[in-house]
């Protein structure tokens, strides 16, 4: 890009506007029991909030909100999530992923709602953070803007 | 007959938008525009995926209290929704690796058409020997 | 060798509009897809999905049920399969070191 200035309206505006989209896909992530919407499109929005400051404010300023070595052990910790639900109940006598024997004391299908939850959780945090990684990846090497 | 054209055109439109992502891939030369039609390709195959699971008269896979489990013709399907919705993450991934081959593939050869390309490669081989 | 590929566009269409054919309808509920049992006599998915979301996880959202739970494996490879991918866009694209650069 070859925009020298600092458009004081765009800034401002999405310093406003990204801390609600994270909230809202915060919202979509822990309400997708309920109504549509899950880890998926929760983490795609979560990303797309971290990415809208990166876009307005330049990747320097942007460090701030979000760092660039983040963005892949955030990803590898939601896949670690992910796994770790599934081996807990292999260690409590299940199968794989079979989350009715997770440890938490309540009847089987209350139980595997709870581990719906942690998995959904996993998946949100792996894709923002592979989405900030690929975007940040593929602005390596190229001057600020 | 109407019958007919009435439940079968949707399938035929993907189509045809399945063949303007294959013309992408196969006809253009620069491989930026290869990759959008590899896209299209991929969103068509999600909007036919989607559109077999639509049942006249359903609502969304999401339980109301209103309507009853009993008669599941009340709820379109959900399995075509949750197979699209990994198909999309999954296609964004494999996006975002082509573009970090063709930028890296610049990043050497200073071009991305195709014929231009494989010249540039075969005189780099001739040039390492 | 353009008129080839167009060729080779047109019968692709038609290959598919051709196989089309045979789907049913769009919107019918009778569809094999959505029976109670599929036409070669084993229970059919989706009917299962709908009826016993409720009773097995407690969640309303069907396809929360679907994606997390009972295909619990297919959702695993995918999120690997993007780990994999930023991981790759990482190793392509990060600044080589100069001690790097002797032989490449």
């Amino acid at each position: 890009m070859t925009r020298k200035d600092n458009n004081p309206i765009v800034s401002l505006l999405s310093r406003i506007v990204s801390p609600f989209i994270m909230l809202f896909a915060l919202y979509v992530i822990f309400h997708g029991h309920y109504s549509p919407g899950g880890g998926f499109q929760g983490g795609t929005m979560l990303a797309a909030a971290v990415l809208l400051i990166r876009l307005a404010a330049g990747r320097e300023i942007s460090q701030l909100q979000f760092k660039k070595s983040w963005g892949t052990p955030v990803g590898s910790v939601g896949v670690f999530i992910y796994f770790f639900t599934g081996f807990l109940a292999l260690l409590m006598g299940g199968n794989y992923l079979d989350y009715s024997f997770l440890p938490l004391g309540l009847e089987a299908p209350v139980t595997r709602g709870w581990g719906i939850l942690s998995i959904e959780i996993g998946v949100g945090l792996a894709v923002m953070g592979i989405l900030v990684a690929i975007y940040d990846d593929l602005l390596e090497g190229e001057p600020n803007d | 007959m109407t019958d007919y054209i009435i439940g079968h055109y949707a399938y035929w439109f993907t189509f045809i938008l399945m063949m303007i992502g294959f013309y992408g891939m196969t006809m253009k030369k620069n491989l930026v525009k290869k990759l959008i039609g590899m896209n299209i390709f991929q969103v068509s195959i999600i909007i036919f995926y989607v559109s077999t699971a639509v049942k006249w008269g359903g609502t969304v896979p999401v339980l109301d209290l209103n309507i009853s489990i009993a008669d599941t013709s009340k709820y379109i399907n959900p399995l075509q929704h949750c197979l699209m919705l990994t198909a999309i993450v999954v296609g964004v991934a494999t996006t975002g690796v082509a573009f970090a081959l063709s930028i890296s593939i610049f990043k050497r050869y200073k071009t991305l058409d195709e014929a231009v390309l494989i010249e540039r490669m075969i005189k780099d081989n001739e040039s390492d020997k | 060798m353009k008129y080839v590929n167009y060729l080779i566009l047109v019968v692709f269409a038609g290959l598919m509009i051709a196989a089309s054919d045979n789907l049913p309808n769009r919107g019918d509920a009778n569809a094999p897809a959505n029976r109670e049992i599929s036409p070669a006599g084993s229970k059919g998915a989706a009917y299962y999905y709908i009826q016993n979301s409720k009773t097995d996880s407690n969640t309303d959202n069907m396809v929360t049920v679907i994606l997390a739970d009972w295909r619990g494996y297919d959702t695993l490879g995918e999120e690997t399969v993007i780990l994999t991918a930023g991981l790759i866009c990482y190793l392509l694209l990060r600044k080589r070191r100069k001690t790097d650069d002797t032989k490449r």
